[in-house]
């Protein structure tokens, strides 16, 4: 039976091959073309390689208040011009700010392609940044940090769990910024944001859909390269000293379960041919947490009836520092503690007694069916680039990286379970739900107007 | 990949003529409706099984039923237990989910179209949608589960909106009704057999099938899923909708934020009026960012991240809702604007170049809406399921051409109506 996927796959594998393409401009813009001819239609992507980690304190935010900002006109785009043409095309646009980059894009029909890319390559150096429309914009900034963070107590937990697992390091801060410095941000930070960070040279384009890549170049160059480089600033590693202990925060807010999220420090991609323990990594989180057979949902929500829900996550490929987290939340009678003991159990069981043949070809298999199945997805194709790209990780190596993962055998996973998951350098973060009856209203901002 | 045997989409420059989605209907000799298009372009297939099964016909007292029998048909089912269903499942490298709302309950399988995997696959959901055996302890488990979610969720003031505002635009209503924590308690294994055996039935049955196999292949699977179905009945009557009256609703909630919501029953699938409010719409509140409470909203007085409106036609009159998340002091402001920007809409309609650009990006954007095979299932299972014209797509662009000014304020004069808007707003000061 899995043979047969396999060959299936392989097939696929084949025919694709030639796909994408890659050239980059005088000006250092690298442009990415995936050609899907299955739709006419075709999404154009503009990555920065700036996000909120490049961040000092004091203006956290920045990054993504200057996203917020960027649909704001150029001297030759009028504010709310520029998601008028995207509508007026069929499209839709938008974007979205990471610790590691900030991305751009709109969704059209492909003879709208020329027009997005000269409105990006338009705003890339050309951005019109007003006072008066900063201020406006803010204020929309805030009202989104209110409802992602403020008013969801499982985001609290997040952003208490990042604070305080990096205290140098800059994931620190919340993508989104603290609200103080939201309130103090000015105009002055965000464009000086822009006048630093948005370049060619800081920047690729992915596009994928229905296009030829030789016009997609030629459109490139006469959209973008008469966009000048300029010098971006030194990037310090600003690593996180090593941890020497586990620690723990709790989280009040008005829910009615609890919440437990423990992270671990473990390394990042960085040698795609040499690395194994990345690979490794990986392997270990599908197998707690990789689909519906996993162990963490069978041990903990089904048979165990320990948690109401639970999960494992671990992303190889970022900039920065990695984590291997474990979440969940108990259900009625257990506590947060008996669910960290669960969620330890598991982790105990990898490294006595190892993973079975059948776990890593179930791990095996979803690999191979989820790369047939991104390709129903133009979408889901330009974000795989971009985000490999945002990582450092070029996307010529992506299938090459999945057959590393495919190649990890199970004394590798037992290993890694071994190394890295001791208290020394974990960080556990718990919601304490709080009654809403009991609650004050959140009241500790200080207001402008 | 092998690309002979039909185009899926036309140029994108024959924006008037069809959007080419070849879709085929017949009904299997099961009494099953199937409705199915061809593509061999990526090696997957794709099948949806909706039932007229959804939650309005859950039995007075016991809301949750129609969800808790479609959430349990992975439970069990002949000799295999819900491990061996998923290991089965992740084995094949398929993904089988559910989906359900007031009118249908559904079952999705997503697999390779690979001879070994396709027909695990498929005798797998066969036999979940034919033989699910409903055991006692999981049902317990997952009513525990249930009733937390459902506590968890009356702590948060998005869902404490969503629920007060069905439940105050659809007063005595099925439309209206949520799960609570003693309707999920009243649940037991007999209720779900009975309702599995009278809904679950190849006359009530809706079979979609996209992507990599043939209009023969097709009749036979569609045959398959559906012949063992129990006999099942006919679906019971779902009551008529009655206007609410103009009202404002204020729970009380800590949050930063206060979550307002504000709409009324509105508009049934099928409505001739459809096409009038959905242009409408685009230029109200279902535009994004170039619709005018956007605009008022957001771009003019920073008062949201996010602001909207929108039409949700059920078989009866489904919701329009317009929805969006202020800091607490400003509710009040912020509700002003929307109140005065609903109603001059009202008023005056859309603007010729309000219009215009509501066609355009709706007629143009078609191609953005079809252009994955998952995104075709979607379309045709609901065309499937709501008996909607076989031609829908190629005719889109035509009937959304055809709207005028006057037709727009004409339906929202009869859809929307101010005496009938209910307010529901939680955290606010």
């Amino acid at each position: 039976m899995r043979r047969t996927l396999l060959c299936a796959a392989l097939l696929v594998a084949n025919v694709v091959y030639a796909n994408p393409f890659e050239k980059q401009l005088t000006n250092g813009l690298r442009v990415i073309v995936k050609e899907d001819h299955r739709a006419p239609t075709v999404v154009n992507m503009v990555w920065y390689r700036v996000g909120s980690m490049d961040e000092t304190d004091g203006t956290s935010g920045v990054a993504h208040a200057l996203e917020h900002l960027m649909f704001k006109g150029t001297r030759k785009v009028a504010d709310g011009e520029f998601s008028r043409h995207v509508a007026a095309s069929g499209g839709r646009d938008n974007a979205f700010t990471n610790l590691d980059y900030t991305a751009y894009f709109e969704q059209v029909p492909k003879r709208a392609l020329p027009e997005m890319m000269a409105l990006e390559a338009d705003r890339m150096s050309d951005l019109n940044l007003g006072p008066k429309q900063f201020a406006s914009e803010i204020k929309v900034v805030m009202e989104e940090r209110r409802m992602r963070t403020e008013d969801d107590p499982q985001s609290q937990v997040h952003e208490a769990l990042y604070a305080a697992a990096f205290a140098a390091h800059p994931y620190h801060r919340p993508v989104i910024g603290w609200m103080d410095d939201l309130e103090h941000m000015t105009w002055q930070n965000a464009h000086d944001w822009y006048r630093t960070w948005y370049a060619p040279n800081n920047a690729y384009v992915v596009i994928a859909g229905d296009v030829n890549h030789e016009e997609v170049f030629r459109l490139a160059e006469k959209y973008y390269g008469g966009i000048k480089p300029h010098r971006l600033p030194e990037r310090k590693p600003r690593n996180e000293p090593l941890q020497l202990g586990v620690r723990r925060v709790v989280v009040k807010a008005p829910a009615r379960l609890p919440y437990v999220v423990m992270a671990w420090k473990v390394p990042k991609l960085k040698e795609i041919e040499t690395d194994s323990e990345p690979y490794a990594l990986e392997v270990l989180a599908a197998v707690l947490d990789g689909h519906d057979a996993a162990r963490l949902a069978k041990d903990l929500v089904r048979t165990g009836k320990i948690a109401h829900s639970a999960g494992a996550g671990y992303d190889s490929m970022m900039r920065g520092e990695a984590l291997f987290m474990l979440d969940g939340q108990p259900i009625e009678g257990k506590s947060v503690v008996d669910l960290e003991a669960a969620l330890r159990g598991e982790i105990k069981r990898i490294q006595e007694e190892g993973v079975s043949a059948e776990e890593l070809a179930r791990v095996k298999t979803q690999t191979i069916a989820a790369q047939v199945y991104k390709r129903d997805s133009v979408m889901a194709q330009a974000m795989e680039i971009g985000g490999a790209e945002s990582a450092g990780v070029e996307w010529k190596n992506i299938d090459h990286i999945l057959e590393k993962i495919r190649g990890v055998t199970a004394e590798q996973v037992q290993a890694v379970a071994n190394k890295y998951f001791n208290d020394d350098t974990l960080t556990v973060a718990v919601l304490d739900p709080q009654p809403i009856d009991q609650a004050a209203p959140k009241q500790p901002f200080v207001h402008h107007h | 990949m092998i690309k002979n045997l039909f185009v899926l989409l036309l140029a994108a420059t024959a924006i008037v003529a069809q959007a080419g989605v070849k879709i085929e209907h017949w009904t299997a000799p099961s009494g099953a409706r199937v409705y199915f298009v061809e593509n061999h372009e990526l090696p997957i297939l794709d099948v949806q099984v909706d039932f007229v099964a959804g939650a309005a016909l859950d039995p007075s007292g016991k809301a949750g039923l129609a969800g808790m029998t479609r959430g349990l048909l992975d439970a069990g089912t002949g000799d295999l237990d819900e491990e061996q269903i998923a290991g089965r499942l992740v084995d094949l490298g398929a993904i089988i989910s559910g989906s359900g709302d007031f009118d249908r309950s559904a079952l999705n399988l997503r697999t390779l179209s690979s001879k070994t995997e396709k027909d695990g696959a498929l005798d797998l959901l066969q036999l979940l949608l034919n033989k699910p055996t409903f055991p006692d302890a999981v049902l317990t488990r997952e009513k525990a589960q249930a009733i937390a979610a459902l506590q968890q969720a009356d702590t948060q003031p998005e869902s404490l909106a969503a629920k007060r505002f069905a439940a105050a635009i659809y007063p005595d209503h099925p439309y209206g009704a949520s799960p609570t924590v003693e309707s999920v308690t009243a649940i037991n294994r007999g209720d779900l057999v009975v309702f599995h055996q009278k809904n679950y039935s190849a006359g009530r049955a809706v079979v979609s099938i996209m992507g990599d196999v043939s209009r023969h292949e097709a009749e036979v699977i569609a045959q398959r899923l559906t012949e063992n179905l129990p006999a099942g009945e006919a679906a019971a009557a779902v009551p008529q909708v009655k206007l609410p009256q103009r009202e404002t609703i204020r729970i009380p909630h800590p949050a930063a934020q206060s979550h307002i919501l504000v709409g009324a029953p509105a508009v049934k699938r099928g409505d001739p009026d459809y096409f009038a409010l959905l242009v409408g719409n685009y230029s109200l509140g279902g535009g994004g960012f170039v619709s005018r409470l956007m605009n008022e909203v957001r771009e003019k007085r920073g008062y949201a991240y996010d602001v909207h409106s929108y039409f949700a036609p059920r078989k009866l009159e489904g919701p329009f809702e317009i929805g969006l998340q202020t800091k607490r002091s400003q509710t009040n402001d912020a509700l002003k604007v929307v109140e005065s920007t609903v109603s001059g809409f009202l008023k005056t309609g859309p603007t010729e170049s309000e219009l215009k650009a509501a066609k355009q990006n709706l007629v143009d954007g078609l191609a953005l809406r079809i252009d994955s095979n998952a995104k075709i299932l979607g379309y045709l299972s609901t065309i499937g399921f709501y008996g909607l014209p076989l031609d829908y797509l190629d005719t889109f662009p035509a009937k959304v051409n055809a709207v005028t000014a006057a037709q727009v304020r004409d339906a929202f004069a009869r859809h929307v109506q101010l005496e009938h808007l209910v307010t529901v707003i939680v955290a606010g000061e």
